[in-house]
C-alpha cells in the first residue's frame, strides 16, 4: 500500500541529526544486455542533505537512480530506506517507501489538470473525485514550498518550468521524503535554476532529502552539500562534501582525464548571406503562435546558435527553415525567396536537417542504416538511375559512409534501431553532410550523447563551419552553444530578442533575455511565460 | 410514417449500436483500438438467440452472449497488451474468428422459429405525453438499460477515480505506471468491458430488437458502424447515444420510404421499380462516411482528438507518450 | 540511459516469471519457422474444435487436400480460386506496407466486375468487337473502377485524416448493394438476379480451350487470369523492391514522420497507393467475371477481399509469397464449399490469423521463465 498521505508528517519532519542516513544503496549490480550498467556501486544520502550524482551520460547514475525509484529491480545489492532493509517491486514500492524521482523527461498527461496529474494514481478516492476539495490541496502544498503553479491549469498549457514544478509536488503530495532530481536544470533558465535551488532548499530545511543529478559541475558546487562521482558504472569518488572541492578535482574524478574537451576551431570568416529570416511567423502544433515574426541572418562560415528556454519558437524555426511548417513572411536561402516551402524544396536548397527527435524523424527505426543512409540521396544518381535503384551502388555508397563516419555495426543491413544514440546520430550526419549542404539545421545535436559522441559531432560541426557551411545550432545547452557558435541569438516567445557575439557574450544577460526580462514593451505580446497565448 | 413511430423504432434499433458504441468507447479511451466489435457482436448475437432457442431462458441467453464478447475481447487483450500485436490486425482477426465460430454455432438456428424474448415495459403517465413517449411506450427493458448506462458511463469517465485513471492510460500510459496505476490490468478490464458490451449489443437484436438468426446479415455491418460512430461521437458517451439513436432512427426512415407508392402526391420512384431499395440499403453507409468526414474535420478544428495512446502497445521503461 | 534492449516486463506473478526480452536481432530461419508453427497450431486448433461441434477432423482435412490437390481437374480449380486471392492479396500487401489499412478490397473487386461487365452489357463497345480488343478494354474498365473506388478512402484520408478502415469497410457494402441494383435491375436477365452470358469473345482463353490440341487439358478451367496475377503480383514486387517509388513506400510504412522528412509528399503517395490497391483488387474482379462466371451475378465472390487480407498478412506483405498464399488459402476456400458446417473455413481463417499474430511474438522477443528474486 503507497502511503497515501496528502501532506508530509508533521512530527517528522523536525529536521533529524544530519548524520542519520535516509538511503543506503549498497554492492548494486544492474547489467543490461550488452552492458555493465551498475558495478558494485555504494551510495549513501543522509537526511536534509542535497547530494550530488556526477557523472556523464552513460556513466550509469541514472540507473542506479531508476534501481532506488523502483523502475529497474538490480540484479544483486541490497537497498536501505532508513535503515531498514527494503526491496523495491515498482515506482509504487518506492513511493510507499517515501522515495520520489522527477525524471528527465516529464510524465505528465497533457490534456489533464495539475491536480488531476498530482492525484493520478493515489488510489483515492473511493470512487467519487471531488476535484475541487484536491485543487485546494495541492495549491496550498505548492505554496508551502514556493512551487508557483495553478493547480486548475490543464499540462499543455505550462511551461517546462512549470511542469517540472508540478513532477516536484506530485512526489510531495505523495509524502515523498526522498527525492531524486534526474538532471532538472537542462530544461531551464539560469534564473529558473535559481528558483528550483531555493525550492530544493525549503525542502531539505523540511526535512526532505535530494539526490541530484547532474553532469555539469558548476551546478553541483553550487547546489550539493556531498557529491558521489560515477564513472562507467563505478564510484570513483564516494560522497565528497563539496566544500572545498573544485572543477578541475570533479572533472577529472568523472572524465578520467586531465581536461574537458578543447575545441578546434578556425577563425570567424563570414562569407556570403547564406540565410534570411525576415519576420516570419508561425503556429505551433497546439494552433497557438510559436513564431511572431523571428528574423534572423547566418552567412557561410558561420555558426549561429539560439539560446532559448524549450517551447520559445526554436523548434518550430528549425522546421520551417528545413520546409516542414508551413509559414508566413520572407525567407530567403541564398538570395533566392523560398515561396512554397516543402522538404522536398528546403533539401534541393542544400538545406540538411539535423532533428530533434533522432529515433522518430532523423530516422526509420526499422529500415536497414544502408536505406537510411540514402533518405536523401535516393532521387539522384550515383544511388538511383532514371527511377531505378541501383542496390550495388547502394551497398558501395553505404558502405563507404558507414567506414567514414565510424558507425559501429556489423554490417549495413543491421536496423537503425539497433544502434546506440551515438552511431545513430553518426549516421544522420554522415546522411546530412554528404550532401554538402549550404546550410545545416542542427537541433539537440548532442543530447544524450555520451562524452566522445558529442565530441565527435562537435568536431564534424566545425568542419562543415571550416569548409564554409553556415549552420543554425539549437541547443537547450547554453555551454555548448557558447563553446560552438560565432553568434547567438536569443529566443524568447517567438521572437529574436537579442543577438551577440559568442566571443564576448555574457550568460547573465542572456539568462534574462532568455526568460523575457530586458525586453522592451510591445515586443513581446504577453508578458511572464507560461501564460496562456492567445493566438 | 408518423414520426413517433420512426423515433421508437429509431431508439429500439440505436440502442444496438449504443451499447456496441459505449462499449468500443471504454477500450479506446484506454488506448486499445478494437476492430472486432462485428465479430463479438455477432457471437453475442448467435449465442443469445441459441441458448435462448436450447434452454428458453432469454436472461440465461443474455449474459451468455456478453461473457462470449467478453472472452473474444479477451483474446484481443492478450494479442494486443500481453503480446503487444498490432491493434489493428489483431482486431480484424477477431471479426474473422467471431464471424466464422458464429456461423458454425449457429448451423440450423436459422430455422428455429420464436423464441421468448426479453420483456417490454411501458412507463405509464410519460408514454402518453407526445414525442417524449416514444421512448417509454412498449420498449424492450434493454432500450431502458442503454438510458440509465448512458449518464453512468459519462460519469464514470469524468466524475471519479477510475475514469481519471481510464483517461489518463490512454492519453500518456507512461504517466500513470510512473504513479503505480497498473496499466495492463486496467486495459485488459475496459478491453473486456468493451467485449462484454458489444456482447449486450448482439443480443439486443436477437432476443429484443430483431429476434431470429441470419447468419452475418444478422449484424449486418452494425459493428463497424459503431466504430465510426466512436470517432463521430469523439469517445464521448453522451455525443454516441445522439448519433446511436439518430441513426436508428434514419434507418427505420429509409425502410418505411420503400412502402407508399406516392409522397403527398409525387409518385414514389422505389414503389415502382424495387431494384432502387439497394440505393437506400447504400444510405446507412454512407452515412457514416459523411459522419467520419465532419467528424475528422471538427476534431481537426477544435483540436479534439482520440486518446493520444490509441493504438499503440504500452511497453513498461520504453519511452513513448 | 537508456540501453538499447528493453527491459524485460514481467507478465505474470507466480514464483517462476516470464519474461518478454526484445530481441536484438532475429535468427534467419526463426520467420519461416514461426509461420509453419502457426499454420501447424492453427490446424490443430481447428481441428478441436470441429471435434466439439460434432465434425471429424481427420477427415475434414483429408477433404481438403483432395478436393483441392488430389489430381489435375481439382489441381486446376484450386489455381482459378486462388487467381482472385492473388490480385487482392497484391492488392492489400501494396497498401499494407505503407500501413493504410484498406479492408476495402472486396468492394474493389465487385467494382472491377462490374467495370468489366459495363464494357459488354451497356455495350461500351459494340458486340463483335473481338477478344483481343475486348479483353484488354474490360481489364482497363476494371482496373479504372477498382482504383476509382479506391481513390475515395486514399482522397479522404491524405485530405481529410479520415480513418480509412472504416471508410474502406463501409464502401463494401455500399459496393455490394450498387452490384445488386445492376443484376437485380437494368441487367438482369429474366428477372433472375444475374445479367445474360458474356460472349465468347469476352471469355479469358483456358487450358480446357486447348483441348482439341491435347486431350489432357480437357476439362481443366484455370484461365489466363492466373497468368495475369502472376505476373502483376511479379511486377509489384519488382516496384517495391527495385524503384525509387518502392522505397519511398517502404519509408511511408515505418516513418511517416521521417518519410515527411526525407521530402515524400505522403498525401500524393496515400492517394496514389490506394488508387493502385483499388485497380489491382478490381483485376481480380475482371479476372472473376471474364475467366469463371462469364456474367455479373450476385454472389460472385465468397469474400475474397476479406481473405486477401490474411493472404496478404501471412506473405508478410510481400508480393511474391502472396502468390504461394493465395493458394493454400485457394485450397481452402475451394475444399470449404462442401464443408459443413459451412463456417468452418472462416473460423480456421481466424484462428489462423491469431496465431500468426500470436507468433510474431516470437520473432520480436524472446521469452524466458526465470526465478523470482526476493
Amino acid at each position: 500500500m503507497p502511503s497515501a498521505a496528502g501532506e508530509p508528517d508533521r512530527a517528522a519532519s523536525v529536521v533529524a541529526p544530519a548524520r542519520q542516513p535516509a538511503l543506503e544503496m549498497r554492492g548494486i549490480i544492474k547489467r543490461f544486455p550488452g552492458i555493465l550498467a551498475n558495478d558494485e556501486v555504494d551510495f549513501d544520502l543522509r537526511v536534509g542533505e542535497v547530494h550530488a550524482l556526477l557523472g556523464e551520460n552513460g556513466a550509469g547514475k541514472s540507473t542506479l537512480m531508476n534501481i532506488a525509484a523502483g523502475l529497474y529491480r538490480p540484479d544483486s545489492g541490497e537497498i536501505r530506506v532508513g535503515g531498514q532493509p527494503t526491496t523495491l517491486r515498482s515506482p509504487r514500492d518506492a513511493i510507499a517507501a517515501g522515495i520520489g524521482m522527477v525524471h528527465q523527461h516529464f510524465t505528465l498527461v497533457p490534456s489533464q489538470s495539475v491536480t488531476e496529474n498530482v492525484i493520478l494514481g493515489l488510489g483515492r478516492p473511493r470512487f467519487r473525485l471531488d476535484l475541487a476539495a484536491f485543487e485546494a490541496e495541492v495549491g496550498e502544498l505548492a505554496r508551502r514550498f514556493g512551487l508557483t503553479v495553478d493547480p486548475r491549469a490543464k499540462i499543455w498549457q505550462l511551461s517546462v518550468g512549470e511542469q517540472q514544478r508540478v513532477e516536484i509536488l506530485k512526489m510531495l503530495y505523495r509524502g515523498a521524503r526522498i527525492l531524486i532530481m534526474d538532471e532538472p536544470t537542462a530544461v531551464l533558465a539560469p534564473q529558473e535554476v535559481d528558483e528550483l535551488f531555493r525550492t530544493l532548499r525549503a525542502m531539505t530545511g523540511d526535512g526532505h532529502s535530494i539526490v541530484f543529478i547532474s553532469h555539469k559541475l558548476q551546478e553541483v558546487l553550487a547546489i550539493a552539500d556531498r557529491v558521489t562521482v560515477m564513472r562507467r558504472g563505478k564510484v570513483t569518488a564516494a560522497g565528497r562534501p563539496t566544500a572545498g572541492a573544485t572543477r578541475a578535482d570533479l572533472a577529472r574524478l568523472m572524465v578520467g582525464r586531465e581536461v574537458l574537451e578543447t575545441l578546434d576551431r578556425t577563425p570567424f570568416a563570414p562569407g556570403p548571406l547564406v540565410l534570411s529570416v525576415r519576420d516570419v511567423r508561425t503556429d505551433n502544433d497546439k494552433g497557438l503562435e510559436a513564431l511572431r515574426g523571428a528574423s534572423l541572418d547566418i552567412r557561410a562560415g558561420e555558426i549561429l546558435g539560439i539560446a532559448a528556454v524549450a517551447g520559445n519558437g526554436q523548434s518550430e524555426l528549425a522546421q520551417v527553415i528545413t520546409g516542414l511548417r508551413p509559414w508566413s513572411g520572407r525567407i530567403e536561402i541564398n538570395g533566392q525567396e523560398v515561396r512554397h516551402g516543402s522538404a522536398r524544396d528546403a533539401i534541393r536548397r542544400g538545406v540538411a536537417h539535423i532533428p530533434e527527435d533522432r529515433t522518430g524523424v532523423g530516422s526509420a527505426p526499422n529500415l536497414s542504416i544502408s536505406d537510411n543512409l540514402i533518405m536523401k540521396s535516393y532521387r539522384s544518381a550515383p544511388v538511383s538511375r532514371g527511377w531505378v535503384i541501383d542496390s550495388s551502388a547502394v551497398r558501395r555508397v553505404t558502405g563507404k559512409l558507414k567506414d567514414d563516419y565510424q558507425i559501429s555495426a556489423p554490417s549495413i543491413e543491421t536496423s537503425a534501431r539497433l544502434l546506440s544514440g551515438g552511431n545513430l546520430q553518426r549516421l544522420i550526419l554522415a546522411r546530412e553532410i554528404d550532401t554538402e549542404p549550404l546550410l545545416m539545421v542542427a537541433v539537440q545535436p548532442t543530447r544524450g550523447l555520451d562524452v566522445g559522441a558529442i565530441e565527435s559531432v562537435h568536431r564534424l560541426l566545425l568542419d562543415r563551419r571550416a569548409k564554409g557551411a553556415a549552420t543554425l545550432l539549437i541547443s537547450e545547452d547554453i555551454d555548448e552553444i557558447l563553446a560552438l557558435s560565432d553568434r547567438v541569438a536569443v529566443m524568447y516567445e517567438g521572437h529574436v530578442v537579442g543577438l551577440f557575439d559568442a566571443a564576448d557574450a555574457d550568460v547573465g544577460e542572456i539568462g534574462l533575455l532568455m526568460t523575457g526580462g530586458g525586453v522592451e514593451p510591445g515586443l513581446a505580446l504577453v508578458g511572464g511565460s507560461g501564460e496562456e497565448i492567445v493566438s | 410514417m408518423d414520426l413517433t413511430t420512426i423515433l421508437a423504432a429509431g431508439i429500439a434499433t440505436g440502442t444496438i449500436l449504443l451499447f456496441a458504441a459505449l462499449g468500443e468507447i471504454f477500450a479506446e479511451r484506454s488506448g486499445v483500438l478494437n476492430l472486432g466489435v462485428e465479430g463479438m457482436m455477432l457471437m453475442g448475437a448467435v449465442v443469445g438467440f441459441g441458448v435462448t432457442v436450447s434452454t428458453g431462458q432469454p436472461w440465461l441467453g443474455l449474459a451468455l452472449a456478453m461473457a462470449a464478447g467478453g472472452l473474444l475481447s479477451l483474446l484481443h487483450a492478450v494479442m494486443v497488451i500481453t503480446f503487444q500485436a498490432d491493434q489493428v490486425v489483431s482486431g480484424l482477426s477477431l471479426t474473422f474468428l467471431g464471424t466464422g465460430l458464429a456461423r458454425v454455432m449457429g448451423e440450423g438456428l436459422s430455422k428455429a422459429g420464436a423464441i421468448s424474448l426479453l420483456p417490454k415495459l411501458t412507463v405509464p403517465v410519460v408514454a402518453d405525453v407526445p414525442i417524449l413517449g416514444a421512448f417509454v411506450r412498449d420498449q424492450s427493458i434493454l432500450v431502458y438499460v442503454g438510458y440509465a448506462l448512458v449518464p453512468l458511463a459519462w460519469y464514470w469517465i469524468h466524475r471519479t477515480r477510475q475514469g481519471l485513471e481510464l483517461r489518463a492510460i490512454g492519453e500518456y500510459p507512461t504517466a500513470a505506471d510512473a504513479l503505480g496505476v497498473d496499466v495492463y490490468r486496467l486495459r485488459y478490464r475496459y478491453v473486456v468491458v468493451g467485449g462484454l458490451l458489444a456482447g449486450l449489443a448482439g443480443a439486443t437484436i436477437t432476443l429484443a430488437i430483431q429476434p431470429g438468426w441470419f447468419g452475418d446479415l444478422t449484424v449486418n455491418g452494425r459493428g463497424w458502424i459503431a466504430v465510426g460512430l466512436v470517432i463521430f461521437a469523439q469517445w464521448d458517451p453522451i455525443r454516441a447515444a445522439v448519433g446511436a439513436y439518430l441513426f436508428g432512427a434514419i434507418s427505420r426512415l429509409l425502410f418505411d420510404l420503400q412502402g407508399p407508392s406516392d409522397f403527398f402526391g409525387v409518385a414514389n420512384p422505389i414503389f415502382k421499380d424495387h431494384s432502387l431499395t439497394f440505393f437506400l440499403e447504400m444510405v446507412p453507409y454512407i452515412l457514416v462516411i459523411v459522419v467520419l468526414v465532419v467528424g475528422s474535420r471538427e476534431a481537426a478544428r477544435k483540436r479534439l482528438g482520440a486518446p493520444a495512446a490509441l493504438g499503440r502497445p504500452f511497453i513498461r521503461g520504453e519511452r513513448g507518450a | 540511459m537508456t540501453p538499447a534492449a528493453a527491459p524485460r516486463r514481467s507478465v505474470t506473478r507466480t514464483p517462476v516469471e516470464v519474461r518478454l526480452e526484445r530481441r536484438l536481432e532475429v535468427p534467419h530461419w526463426l520467420g519461416g519457422a514461426t509461420t509453419a508453427g502457426a499454420i501447424v497450431f492453427a490446424l490443430a486448433l481447428s481441428a478441436l474444435i470441429i471435434a466439439i461441434v460434432g465434425g471429424d477432423p481427420v477427415k475434414t482435412y483429408l477433404h481438403i487436400v483432395t478436393a483441392a490437390f488430389g489430381g489435375p481437374g481439382v489441381i486446376s480449380d484450386t489455381l482459378v480460386t486462388a487467381t482472385p486471392l492473388i490480385l487482392t492479396g497484391v492488392a492489400c500487401a501494396l497498401a499494407f506496407r505503407m500501413h493504410l489499412w484498406n479492408i476495402g478490397a472486396e468492394g474493389q473487386f465487385f467494382l472491377g466486375a462490374w467495370g468489366a461487365s459495363a464494357v459488354v452489357l451497356v455495350p461500351l463497345l459494340p458486340p463483335g468487337t473481338p477478344g483481343i480488343v475486348l479483353i484488354p478494354a474490360m481489364m482497363l474498365a476494371g482496373f479504372v473502377c477498382g482504383a476509382l473506388w479506391g481513390l475515395i478512402p486514399g482522397l479522404l484520408k491524405a485530405r481529410y485524416g479520415v480513418n480509412e478502415i472504416i471508410v474502406t469497410l463501409m464502401l463494401n457494402y455500399v459496393a455490394i448493394a450498387w452490384n445488386l441494383y445492376w443484376v437485380f435491375g437494368p441487367w438482369s436477365e429474366g428477372g433472375f438476379q444475374l445479367t445474360r452470358q458474356f460472349p465468347r469473345s469476352s471469355w479469358l482463353p483456358r487450358l480446357t480451350d486447348l483441348a482439341s490440341i491435347d486431350r489432357a487439358f480437357s476439362g481443366l478451367t484455370v484461365h489466363l487470369g492466373f497468368v495475369i496475377a502472376v505476373a502483376v503480383a511479379v511486377m509489384v514486387a519488382f516496384v517495391l523492391r527495385r524503384t525509387r517509388w518502392g522505397y519511398e513506400v517502404k519509408l511511408i510504412g515505418d516513418s511517416p514522420q521521417a518519410a515527411r522528412y526525407a521530402g515524400i509528399d505522403i498525401a500524393r503517395m496515400t492517394i496514389l497507393v490506394f488508387a493502385i490497391s483499388g485497380g489491382v483488387a478490381g483485376l481480380a474482379g475482371v479476372s472473376e467475371v471474364a475467366g469463371v462466371v462469364h456474367r455479373l451475378q450476385g454472389a460472385i465472390s465468397p469474400g475474397y477481399g476479406f481473405t486477401a487480407i490474411i493472404v496478404a498478412y501471412l506473405a508478410k506483405f510481400d508480393p511474391l509469397k502472396v502468390i504461394v498464399a493465395a493458394i493454400f488459402f485457394g485450397a481452402l476456400t475451394l475444399a470449404g464449399r462442401e464443408i459443413q458446417p459451412s463456417g468452418i473455413p472462416a473460423m480456421i481463417q481466424g484462428i489462423l490469423l491469431f496465431s500468426l499474430i500470436g507468433s510474431e511474438v516470437l520473432l520480436r522477443y524472446r521469452i524466458r521463465f526465470v526465478r523470482r528474486i526476493g
